[in-house]
């Protein structure tokens, strides 16, 4: 019975593979199809668009995992990455002044000290969230919906309206490709030319991953999200990891909140979020509380909205407030219809006692 | 093999819960590769004491020695590195989880950053090999029966060095063959120096054990003793504090007519395997029909179709003549068939209501605990009425308007040639209203009073669901707490429920306690069909006396009672027959009386009838 149990398990998870796999040959054939019908460009500059939606998305996710699977409900990260936003735009903003030392406005040092400002915010945030629900015993939700609303009202007070910086982050990696480089060029247009957040967001998806699944860390991260008491009897300190994975958790929030201040739009404006911290739940559920499934869901997501952003452009006559709603009508569909049984980590959104 | 040396003392601990003195200067010693078992109802402090030794709570006073050196635990991982493990009355296991991850978990073997997962693996299967612990590190816990997760807990504390194993309460959920692999790991454990101290309050797995006895009661250590020289009586005397009947009295059955019939019913369990195949028996009144089995064959399925709670592929269930297969819980209820579910914290009872709420959770709906509406609550209910009346009469005004624009004005009008109704209506408004004025007040009485009474005979038809037809009181809509107080008042003395009072919430009270107000409410119907799953199980031995004598009380007082145990012992002791399930089906049906306990151990094993009844028990009752 037992090894009945482990080859249905190994099926699954070879199933899970092929299924991958064929999605990302269709995928690459349907770019190839659409290429040859609307040309190059409008693919790339699609595909371009999907990652640039999906990256605070995936970030977002990213931040509900840290803090779901140690066994705390964060709906707080649209305002931790709000907050992030503003804290890190107006670090740029700070630095950016003709008074402020050069050393400090160069370009490298002005925006390592804004993403760094930010993140950290995002993180100190995270803790306030930890410190709500953990040692004071707050709903979950309502400590969440205290972070958003603090968020919102803050940043909405303290926005100066045309602030300017001195620039946003420039592509870390510029590509040498040429147009006459044919496929590889665009290829290069879409790995390259990216700002540092891109591809340190990759990179946080890769490493997040290994230290979730195959790391002493993550076996415990994991442990107190689902039974924090058998945990806490094998002499693991559940709260210690409870706020040191919310600060994580904030900090993740946080760099998607700079990557929209700081490399995608480069200024703050009032509630500019705009929700992408929930879609990042959903998309987090998606993914069944796993990195690699939230960032395809983030993809997924990016994709519908700069499908949405291209399809305003045609003429199509759909009035642009339905065309509008798709990427979040996307959400409702995949969320019903395509996710089947998610089972999130047992113990989240309650709190636990150390007796 | 007991020696001299002593691995641990708890010495003078006192350890004061809000309203409870949990431990009361106890004093404890435990030698090297001994099993001592602590002994004690619910609610002794057993857990609490082993929880203190183990580091989870913290003693108000009191010292703890091991191996003659005195420690204090901030936390179990000091425990831990002092040599004791323990394996909790509730398992501490992730269920999601494999067998090797939830072993390493907090002590992992890592290669640099990473797990070493190989390396944990081969070493559970070392401790498994080593320890005769069979399981497979590759497993995942919630998919091992719980004879398995156990001995997960138990290399748990192994795989940390364990010297000294704390066992709380190990073998309420085990089936007895897991029983008695349990024991003979312990055996095992005790012949190659680990020290035990072994929980429980079943006396029969004392006996078998233990090297030594040391009884709680109240927090304090009341006594102690060796097996050789104590009787299951005496160690419950010690226990409870007075003299107990272990065997429940009872006269021969005289059965009646028939009051539950079974015929060939056929179930699915969740995973949809087959869980009950063409299984067919009968209950009639007067009778105790056990229901043997080792668990996991059928029986959970079974109870579950009977009291609606599952649905049956195939086959007929009857109640009192009444065919009531695949009926609603609520029909079933209705049918005179009380209830004791096996998993009284999920469907016994709900733990955040009240006492004298979950005494009624079975009869709310009926007089007088839902009465008619009184002065006070008039209004309310008058609310209650005028939402749905307005809701019908607007839904009966907009139909009645559409009728008149599609039907009757382009009819009428046709008949004087008109055909343009539009046009028409439009003239039609530039004319005198008196007419429309009549229409509509007509209209508003006729549609007001057609209202009015379907809306009535809604509520009605909602709020008298339940009782059945010709029952006296009527059902109001009303939750009237007066007489719900006052049957719970009866029912926790009866019942001897022990409760602050009927407002605690139900979860609040102990297991035993529980169990009795589940009891109350099922038996205190005097139900004509009873179906009790389980109905001792983790519960201490004065209330299992209890709920015997109130099952033989409601046999006698004429009741079918349908016993599902997987404790043989109360099967022996209470069934007039017994019925053997075996694999979803059954294999043998007995009369009590002319079954040894060995042969049923066989049946449920999985024996052949014949096999076994052959030797007649003469043979080997003698
Ligand atoms: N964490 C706790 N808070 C308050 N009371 C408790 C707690 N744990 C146990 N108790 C109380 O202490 C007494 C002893 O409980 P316990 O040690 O669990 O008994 P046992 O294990 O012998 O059944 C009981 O009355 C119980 O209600
Ligand atoms: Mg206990």
């Amino acid at each position: 019975m037992l090894s009945t149990v482990m080859v249905e398990a190994a099926a699954r998870s070879r199933r899970t593979i092929w299924m991958t796999l064929i999605g990302v040959v269709l995928a690459v054939v349907a770019a190839f199809a659409a290429a040859t019908a609307v040309g190059p460009e409008t693919v790339v500059a699609v595909i371009n668009a999907s990652i640039r939606g999906a990256i605070p998305i995936a970030l977002g996710a990213m931040s509900g995992i840290f803090s779901e699977r140690s066994g705390v409900v964060n709906i707080g990260i649209e305002g931790m990455m709000l907050m992030a936003a503003y804290v890190g735009f107006m670090i740029n903003v700070g630095l950016s002044y003709g008074s402020v030392p050069a050393a400090l406005q160069a370009e490298p040092v002005r925006l390592g000290l804004s993403i760094a400002g930010g993140v950290l915010v995002g993180g100190l945030m995270g803790l306030l969230h930890a410190l709500l629900t953990v040692r004071f015993r707050v709903d979950h939700i309502i400590s969440g919906t205290v972070i958003n609303t603090l968020a919102l009202g803050l940043t909405g007070y303290l926005y100066l309206p045309g602030a300017t910086t001195g620039g946003r982050l420039p592509p870390a990696v510029t590509s040498p490709l040429t147009p006459d480089a044919g496929l590889f060029y665009w290829v290069g247009e879409i790995v390259l030319e990216k700002g540092l957040i891109t591809y340190l967001t990759v990179l946080l998806i890769i490493v997040f991953t290994i230290a979730l699944f195959r790391t002493a860390w993550g076996l415990r991260t994991r442990a107190i999200g689902e039974h924090p008491r058998a945990a806490d009897t094998l002499g693991i300190n559940v709260h210690r990891l409870q706020y040191l994975n919310l600060f994580f958790s904030g900090c993740v929030a946080g760099l998607g909140g700079v990557f929209l201040t700081l490399e995608a739009v480069g200024t703050f404006e009032r509630g500019m979020t705009n929700g992408r911290g929930f879609i990042a739940l959903a998309v987090m559920i998606f993914g069944k509380w796993h990195p690699l499934g939230a960032a395809a869901g983030a993809l997924l997501f990016g994709f519908a909205t700069a499908l949405q952003g291209q399809l305003q452009f045609f003429n199509i006559k759909i009035p642009h407030q339905f065309v509008g709603m798709l990427p979040y009508l996307l959400t409702v569909i995949v969320l019903a219809g395509f996710v089947g049984r998610a089972r999130p980590p047992a113990h989240s959104g309650k709190p636990y006692d150390v007796e | 093999m007991p020696t001299d040396e002593i691995v641990l003392e708890a010495i003078d601990i006192c350890k004061q819960f809000p309203g409870v003195r949990a431990n009361d200067h106890v004093n404890l010693s435990l030698h090297k590769g001994e099993i001592l078992a602590l002994l004690g109802e619910n609610g002794a402090g057993k857990s609490t004491l082993m929880n203190i030794i183990y580091g989870l709570y913290h003693a108000d006073s009191g010292a703890i020695k091991v191996k003659g050196r005195e420690v204090t635990f901030v936390s179990p991982r000091e425990a831990i590195h002092s040599g004791i493990g323990m394996v909790h009355q509730h398992f501490q296991l992730i269920p999601v989880m494999s067998v090797a991850d939830n072993v390493v978990l907090g002590e992992e073997v890592t290669r640099g950053v990473l797990l070493d997962q190989t390396e944990a693996a081969r070493r559970v299967r070392e401790l498994s090999q080593q320890y005769n612990l069979a399981v497979e590190p590759g497993a995942i816990i919630e998919e091992l029966p719980v004879g398995m997760q156990q001995r997960v807990e138990i290399i748990k504390a192994l795989y940390r060095d364990a010297e000294i194993l704390i066992l709380d309460e190990p073998t309420a959920v085990l089936t007895p063959q897991e029983v008695e692999d349990l024991f003979k790991i312990m055996r095992d454990l005790s012949d190659r120096g680990v020290s035990i101290i072994f929980i429980t309050h079943k006396l029969k797995e004392v006996l078998a054990v233990a090297h030594r006895i040391v009884v709680m009661r109240g927090g304090q250590v009341v006594g102690s003793a060796l097996p050789a020289e104590s009787t299951p009586e005496s160690l419950a005397a010690l226990m409870v504090g007075r003299e107990v009947l272990l065997r429940v009295h009872k006269e021969a059955a005289r059965p009646k007519d028939v009051v539950l019939e079974v015929a060939n019913l056929s179930a699915h369990d969740d995973r949809q395997h087959p869980a009950l195949r063409k299984v067919s028996f009968e209950v009639r009144s007067g009778e105790v029909l056990g229901v043997a089995g080792v668990q996991g064959n059928g029986q959970t399925e079974l109870v579950e179709v009977l009291t609606g709670l599952r649905h049956g592929d195939s086959g007929q269930v009857r109640i009192n003549g009444k065919d009531l297969t695949n009926a609603s819980p609520r029909a079933v209820t209705s049918a005179s068939c009380g209830h004791v579910p096996e998993d009284r914290q999920r469907f016994g009872l709900v733990g955040d209501y009240t006492v004298s709420e979950n005494l009624v959770l079975n009869s709310y709906f009926e007089p007088p605990y839902a009465a008619p509406p009184s002065w006070r609550t008039l209004p309310l209910v008058a609310v209650l009425f005028a939402v749905p009346a307005i809701a019908i009469f607007a839904a009966l005004a907009a139909l009645w308007g559409e009728i008149q624009r599609l039907v009757v004005w382009p009819l009428v009008l046709s008949l004087f040639g008109i055909t343009d109704v539009e046009a028409a209506s439009r003239d039609a408004m530039k004319g005198p209203y008196l007419i429309e004025l009549v229409e509509t007040v007509v209209v508003a009485l006729v549609l007001g009073y057609v209202a009015a009474r379907l809306a009535f005979w809604l509520v009605n038809w909602v709020s008298k669901r339940g009782p059945a037809a010709g029952q006296t009181p009527r059902a109001g809509l009303v939750f009237n707490h007066t007489a719900v107080d006052a049957h719970a008042s009866g029912l926790v003395a009866e019942y001897d429920i022990r409760t602050p009072s009927v407002e605690t919430p139900g979860g609040s009270l102990s297991g035993g306690n529980q169990q009795k107000l589940v009891v109350a409410r099922e038996f205190g119907r005097r139900p004509r069909l009873l179906i009790a799953a389980q109905p001792t199980r983790g519960i201490d031995v004065g209330s299992i006396e209890f709920i015997h004598q109130q099952i033989v009380a409601q046999r006698d007082a004429g009741a079918a009672v349908l016993l599902v145990s997987a404790e043989l012992d109360e099967i022996m002791a209470l069934s007039d027959r017994i019925v053997v399930m075996y694999k979803g089906e059954i294999v043998a049906t007995v009369d009590a009386g002319a079954v040894t306990r060995e042969q049923l151990g066989l049946l449920m094993a999985g024996a052949h009838a014949e096999d076994v009844l052959r030797s007649r028990p003469a043979a080997s009752a003698a």
